[in-house]
């Protein structure tokens, strides 16, 4: 007999899932072990979603082919209360928490302490504590969702899931939107549970958090299992599993260029922007910066740091109020001072939240591409719709975003492609100056690399590039130049040549000190 | 014609299937109208197509119509405007104080009223657009306001008749100037006839030269065969409609009107950078806004569109009934809204298009004729009304979410 250890608590066996036209799943196996964490990693459009949706009942019992056993019992699930009831809890990406509503009233909605309808606050209140104290969150359980950050709405979640008993916890890339505190806050939680005999499936694309809690990794390629690589036998180099992601070996994750920074391009000055509810309270303060032709500068920082406050404070003041500071481009001042008028003085800037605001999702990928430059493709305000379609079929061909045409929708894309888009848009407006804010955020491997190659090339054709990135690695392997910003201010900027993730993390830390103590150490 | 020969012969059996089934929500609206105006025509013993009660369908329908294009904007924009109803009414009004009690000519009061639309648009659209109240607050609030203020200025009573010229705009046809005496059976109106001719060649060509360019350039489009049955049916509707219209006293300014609108605002949502702007507007409001897009001016801006066709469906209407009576225009946002949504657009913004609200006027209004006739009761009419327009958006989401 093997050890306690090595039983499956889930195994999923041929699993085929067909989409009108798509197989999304084709013969795919995953074996859960009791008490372990499962890595499931595999680039955008791999399966890992539909895979878990197959698991949770999401697709019922027969709308795919397989088995799935779960404790040894073969299951078949005809929706997600089937597979809750047994401790199966899935926590997707978006969260379903409800923001007007407490913490305690999201703990257990659906699942109210309650006797004939009537809820009992007093046991739900001490519950919800004690949940909270199991996943380390010290908030007041009657603090409402919207008031408290992502990556406590994050520690809700599982405390959620704690409160429905589970018995293997699914989580869908639950650091994607974490600062690095609270996304090793959540890891060390699963190593916690772990303890405690509950397994979990961790998706994720962060291959420095695998390595760190996963037992094994099963690796999805394009809707197959590649294969399933034990952790704890021997450590599993990262080259090696992007290696069964992509199919090939990535010998380098950063494409290569050589930089030769030009003059100065772009300046700012002394900029200050306060929080929109909260007149007075400054977010950005007395932010410098410059950047030049064909310069990558990087802005490093902590969630929070103020970095996308500023960024959107400068582009037209579509953030903040009562915003002072001035900007130059090629030594002259300019006026920023509506979204318009940047775009006019060259400037760009493609968001963090690609779904929130960079995209009309309903609209397809040609009319996403031309919208911040219509007069591009019209004359006289009226629109010339075959240039129109040639100048995205151009796009779509140079970025290589993958989709049927550019008629489809952009919903549809995957996130990789849905960047490609948005970094499109702001191409065909032909900025000066670009500012893309987290451009990786949750997109696989593969289409980083071609951001970054894209990035390259705007700064080859003499465009500067501010390059707004919670990955540390990435701002090393693709800036010039790092400013590092912690609460709202600059604190240190070096050449990329001289930085480290150390010196980073050091030059945060030490401003955080400064601002607690009001005095300089070290 | 060489241009149909020089297209791919991919016009298959399969490949039209494959399209029409693409593009169900486009024919499926087209073809519903067609369905009901058959059935009505059957129902009704032929009296639905009857020359005169053709031409009547087009009068009672034509201020619908006209504000329903308004109202497709502003839907699409992602807001709604309960107000025009009460609107219509107040400019009627306003129309038969200046000219009834004022007597001013018929050309300063259609302009000053039109402006007055305007200025009622604006008011509405800048509490929406700058102050950022809903819509709907706003133009409920409107509703109540300018019903009121069309109460306040008739006193509660009909003020009428108009001058004839004024009428006209309502009830005149357009002059014929090749009139004919055909068999001795009386007039039939051939310049109608050939403007709906040229009308429908024009088309055809209009269509033929877009298929081309856009092959051209290498567009997937819609098969031959099914372009071909398309334009056909087309220019056959127009003519039909042409040659019943002129048997009876030919094309009514209205129409006219009508028509000239329905292509302008057809063309600006299609072709033109406002009106895509609106349409990205509605679909993604902070996207819009940091494309660089002035969201706030456009979203006004559709409200002072919606003042002026509601003036202009209010002056029509009072020329119509030839007085302006405090309860004029009731329910009409109602009937206006509706031919926008059983046209396809979305409830939620960014969806919607021109012949789609123009088609579902034309559904509410051949419906609402041909029960008429039929002789089924208000009380009836308005079940199945409602009941339509839920069944109409019940299968444009049904389909939406299954493609």
């Amino acid at each position: 007999m093997d050890s306690i250890q090595d039983m499956p608590i889930l195994e999923m066996k041929g699993i085929s899932k067909t989409f009108p036209g798509v197989k999304a799943l084709d013969n795919v196996n995953l074996s859960v072990r009791e008490g372990e964490i499962h890595a499931l990693i595999g680039e955008n459009g791999a399966g890992k979603s539909t895979l878990m949706k197959v698991l949770s009942g999401v697709y019922p019992h027969g709308s795919f082919e397989g088995d799935i056993r779960f404790r040894g019992e073969p299951v078949a699930f005809r929706g997600i209360a089937d597979s809750e009831r047994l401790g199966i809890i899935i926590i997707h990406q978006e969260l379903a928490l409800v923001p007007l509503l407490s913490i305690t009233e999201n703990l257990f909605l659906g699942n109210e302490q309650a006797t004939r309808g009537v809820i009992d606050w007093d046991a739900s209140t001490l519950r919800a504590r004690e949940l909270l104290r199991m996943v380390g969150l010290h908030d007041p359980p009657e603090t409402l969702i919207t008031d408290i950050g992502v990556g406590k709405q994050q520690l809700v979640e599982i405390a959620k899931a704690l409160s429905k008993e589970v018995k293997l916890l699914i989580l869908d890339e639950p650091t994607a939107s974490l600062n690095e505190s609270d996304s090793d806050a959540l890891l060390d939680l699963l190593l916690q549970f772990k303890a405690r005999g509950i397994s979990s499936i961790l998706i994720s694309h962060k291959l420095n958090e695998i390595a760190k809690v996963a037992d094994r990794v099963t690796i999805l390629r394009d809707g197959t299992t590649v294969e399933t690589l034990d952790c704890r036998e021997a450590a599993i180099s990262q080259d090696r599993i992007i290696k069964g992601m992509v199919g090939r070996e990535l010998s380098d994750r950063y494409p290569r260029r050589t930089s030769a920074p030009g003059e100065v391009l772009f300046e700012v000055k002394g900029w200050n922007a306060d929080h929109p509810a909260h007149p007075g309270r400054r977010v950005v303060k007395d932010v410098n910066l410059t950047v030049r032709r064909g310069e990558v500068v990087g802005i490093a920082g902590l969630m929070g740091a103020g970095r996308t406050e500023f960024a959107m404070s400068l582009f037209g003041r579509s953030y903040g109020r009562n915003i002072r500071g001035q900007a130059f481009l090629g030594g002259r001042e300019i006026d920023v001072s509506t979204i318009s008028r940047a775009m006019a003085n060259g400037l760009a800037y493609a968001t963090e939240d690609r779904k929130q605001l960079g995209l009309v999702l309903d609209n397809d990928i040609r009319h996403n591409i031309t919208l911040a430059n219509l007069p591009g493709v019209a004359k006289r305000g009226v629109i010339d719709h075959e240039r129109e379609i040639q100048v995205a079929e151009e796009f779509r061909r140079r970025l290589r975003i993958r989709c049927s045409g550019v008629l489809q929708e952009a919903v549809n894309l995957s996130g990789g492609n849905q960047q490609k888009v948005v970094l499109s848009k702001w191409l065909f407006a032909d900025p000066q100056v670009l500012i893309l804010d987290e451009p990786t955020r949750g997109i696989d491997v593969g289409a980083k690399y071609e951001i970054y190659t894209i990035i390259n090339q705007l700064a080859a054709e003499g465009r500067g590039v501010v390059l707004i990135s919670s990955e540390m690695p990435e701002l090393l392997g693709v800036a010039d130049h790092i400013y590092v910003m912690n609460a709202g201010e600059m604190v240190a900027e070096m050449p990329a040549a001289e930085a480290s993730q150390e010196k980073i993390m050091r030059a945060i830390m030490r401003s955080g000190e400064t601002l607690m103590s009001g005095e300089v150490s070290l | 014609m060489s241009a149909e020969i020089n297209l791919p012969a991919r016009g298959s059996r399969q490949s039209v299937g494959r399209f029409v089934k693409a593009h169900l929500r486009d024919y499926g609206m087209l073809l519903s109208l067609a369905a009901i105006v058959l059935f009505f025509q059957y129902m009704t013993d032929g009296t639905l197509l009857q020359p005169l009660n053709l031409t009547n369908l087009v009068l009672q329908n034509s201020y619908i119509v006209i504000m329903a294009l308004g109202m497709l904007l502003v839907i699409v924009a992602g807001h709604i405007d309960l107000s025009v109803g009460s609107v219509v009414a107040f400019i009627g009004a306003l129309a038969a104080i200046l000219m009834v009690r004022l007597h001013l000519d018929f050309v300063t009061t259609t302009l000053l009223c039109l402006l007055a639309g305007a200025a009622i648009g604006a008011v509405q659209g800048f509490w929406v657009a700058y102050l950022r109240i809903p819509s709907f607050i706003v133009t409920l609030a409107g509703m109540l306001v300018f019903r009121g203020l069309c109460l306040i200025l008739l006193a509660g009573q009909s003020v009428g008749p108009f001058p004839v010229e004024f009428q006209r705009l309502s009830s005149g046809f357009i002059p014929d100037f090749l009139a004919l005496d055909l068999f001795n059976v009386g007039k039939f109106h051939i310049t109608s006839l050939l403007l709906c001719g040229a009308l429908a060649f024009a088309l055809v060509v209009l269509n033929l030269a877009a298929r081309r360019r856009r092959h051209a350039v290498g567009i997937e489009q819609e098969p031959l065969a099914l372009f071909a049955v398309k334009n056909l049916a087309l220019a056959a509707v127009l003519v039909y409609v042409g040659q019943l219209m002129a048997s009876y006293r030919g094309l009514p300014n209205v129409l006219i009107i009508m028509s000239v609108l329905i292509a302008l605002y057809g063309f600006v949502t299609r072709n033109t950078t406002v009106g895509r702007r609106v349409y990205a507007l509605g679909g993604n409001e902070k996207a819009a806004r940091l494309s660089g897009i002035d969201t706030r001016r456009l979203s006004f801006y559709t409200f002072v569109n919606m003042g002026v066709l509601a003036a202009l469906a209010g002056l029509i209407f009072a020329a119509r009934l030839n007085t302006a009576t405090p309860k004029a225009g009731v329910s009409f946002e109602l009937d206006v809204i509706a031919a926008c949504f059983i046209g396809g657009a979305s409830a939620s913004g960014g969806v919607g298009r021109v012949t789609g609200a123009v088609i579902g006027a034309f559904i509410m209004g051949v419906m609402n004729n041909g029960m008429s006739i039929v002789g089924i009761g208000i009380d009836w009419q308005q079940v199945i009304k409602g009941m339509v327009l839920l069944a109409a958006v019940t299968i444009d989401v049904y389909n939406k979410n299954k493609a």
